[in-house]
């Protein structure tokens, strides 16, 4: 925007393309190393050995990639749901906090792989304990923030909405909803990572489809570069996820990333 | 006999832990009047004006508001057929929403209070919009109701939360202290506005203040506190004709008043039984 000479490049996409350097080089470097040490693609497949795996297994895999993230986003999607209305009604009311906090602290220490048996038996393998886990696991997080986020009201403007004849739905929606905006989204982004890994234990336990249940085959086969072609899926699927999840964040809470375009003011 | 828009009668409160903050409080206040509570901190002053807001209620004794008995939820009319009254709240801390715009902090109570509520979604980019634009300008605003609070200092934020609490006509307005964190030039900028803004609209005001020249400069009542438990021990009247100007308030019996007082609340923080309260430097804002 200034008319100062310009840096051939902008900070911006100088900032781009360091990120892909980095990410080509740590590709590169694995490759090399591999070569150099000659250690067995069954212990560690070089990147290239991968990327052929993937290609060459592509119509194989992508429909366990689509099962995978459908059971993941069912799950997170409901979670959230959940989560949110949980969240609020923990937030808002001291008796709901102080009766369900111990539960769902109970509920989230439980190790998530201990919980598909459970769910396998009641509703059989597949599909569904792959949502439900992804589900389960996805709610701790965001009650927690969402709750925090109510909680943190400040007692002043709230008053200044009661004096002018404001219902506690009207203060929660004028303001406590919008001030939980940025926690919810702060945890959006570690419920999403959960759920790959609730899905994925899911698959791996009980499932005859899906990348998690395609790793387990594989490693059972010794095809260890398919094993990390699956997780090269996973590992795509979730950058992809996070990205759509801190997009949404910037557009709808910008007013709490304010330092960025602070020069701008 | 008429009432008084706003009746305190011999109002007790005793806080949760125990603290008593007021004792056997009368006040009085006329429709229009613009009264100043002063007195030491800690003396129950700011508790005063969350009782006539009705965000607490009297241990003993009552409140009443323009003929309502004043309660978190409106309270129990004491003539069903009252309405209730509007009231403009601001503090010290001007407590804008982050993720509105100036102009949109400034249409919050139209949100929520009726009428305007009714047609709020209607008249939020016409009428209002232009009602709450005519008050920053007012307050030397003008441009500033797209940009977000944060993009603006402490002054223009006061000066924003000022107009929030007068968009919806209030009858009655409650200040608490709302120019204390602000710098001398600020403050005094502030009080010619706002004695403005009363001469057009006639609110009643209730103000909360430690700063004495800004009670003498603004206020027709100044009620001097005792400490805690806190009581009315003086009550003046300020004679001075409006609109009062900055050199106005340098004016020998503008400083004799303010002089006065000062040795008032002096006395007042010795003589009482209980621990002195934190000692604030009256002094020096006075001087």
């Amino acid at each position: 925007m200034s008319d100062e000479k310009k840096p051939l490049l902008s900070p911006k996409t100088k900032r781009y393309i360091l990120s892909v350097l980095a990410l080509a080089g740590f590709f590169l470097l694995w490759e090399v190393i591999c070569l150099a040490t000659g250690v067995s693609d069954l212990v560690l497949p070089r990147p290239s050995q991968i990327a052929a795996v993937l290609v060459e297994k592509m119509p194989l895999l992508w429909p366990h990639t689509v099962q995978t993230l459908y059971t993941t986003v069912t799950g997170f999607v409901l979670g959230v749901l959940v989560g949110i209305v949980l969240g609020m009604i923990i937030g808002s009311s001291r008796l709901a906090y102080d009766v369900a906090y111990p539960l769902l602290v109970g509920f989230s220490s439980i190790p998530k792989v201990a919980v598909v048996p459970i769910f396998v038996v009641w509703f059989g393998a597949g599909t569904m304990p792959a949502i439900l886990t992804s589900l389960v696991i996805s709610i701790f997080p965001v009650v927690v923030n969402v709750a925090t986020g109510l909680a943190n009201t400040e007692p002043e403007l709230e008053d200044v909405l009661k004096v002018l004849g404001a219902s506690k739905r009207d203060v929660l929606w004028n303001v406590g909803l919008p001030r939980a905006l940025p926690y919810l989204f702060a945890s959006l982004k570690i419920a999403i990572t959960l759920s790959f890994v609730g899905t994925v234990l899911s698959e791996t336990v009980a499932a005859n489809k899906g990348i998690g249940n395609v790793m387990m085959i594989a490693s059972g086969n010794f095809d260890v570069p398919l094993v990390f072609a699956g997780l090269f899926i996973l590992a795509v699927l979730g950058v992809a996820l996070y990205a759509v999840s801190a997009l949404i964040e910037v557009r709808l809470t910008g007013w709490a990333q304010r330092k960025n375009d602070m020069a701008m003011a | 006999m008429t009432r008084s828009f706003i009746e305190l009668a011999d109002v007790t409160l005793r806080y949760g832990g125990g603290t008593l903050a007021l004792d056997h409080t009368d006040l009085d206040i006329d429709q229009g009047d613009f009264v100043a509570l002063v007195g030491p901190s800690g003396c129950g002053k700011s508790t005063i004006l969350k009782l006539v807001a009705g965000l607490l209620n009297p241990s003993s004794g009552g409140v009443i508001v323009g003929g309502r008995e004043a309660g978190a939820k409106g309270g129990g009319p004491v003539d069903p057929h009252t309405p209730r009254v509007r009231i403009g709240l601001a503090f010290q801390n001007p407590t804008m929403l982050p993720w509105l715009t100036i102009r949109e902090n400034v249409m919050v109570p139209l949100k929520i209070v009726q009428p305007f509520r009714a047609d709020y979604a209607r008249k939020k980019r016409g009428e209002f919009a232009e009602r709450a634009e005519a008050l920053l300008e007012q307050v030397g605003l003008k441009g500033f109701g797209d940009k977000r609070p944060w993009q603006l200092s402490g002054g223009m934020l006061q000066r924003a939360s000022l107009c929030r609490a007068l968009v919806h006509d209030p009858q009655l307005l409650l200040l608490d202290e709302p120019f204390g964190a602000l710098d001398q030039f600020t403050r005094e900028e502030l009080w010619a506005i706002m004695q403005e803004l009363w001469i057009a609209k006639r609110p009643t005001v209730l103000l909360v203040t430690h700063d004495l020249r800004e009670s003498a400069y603004l206020a027709n009542r100044i009620c001097v506190m005792s400490s805690r438990p806190g009581r009315i021990l003086e009550d003046r009247e300020v004679g001075f004709p409006r609109p009062r100007t900055l050199e106005d308030s340098y004016a020998p019996e503008f400083a004799t008043l303010v002089q006065e007082l000062r040795m008032r609340i002096a006395h007042a923080r010795t003589e009482s039984d209980t621990a002195p309260a934190e000692i604030e430097p009256l002094a020096r804002r006075v001087a």
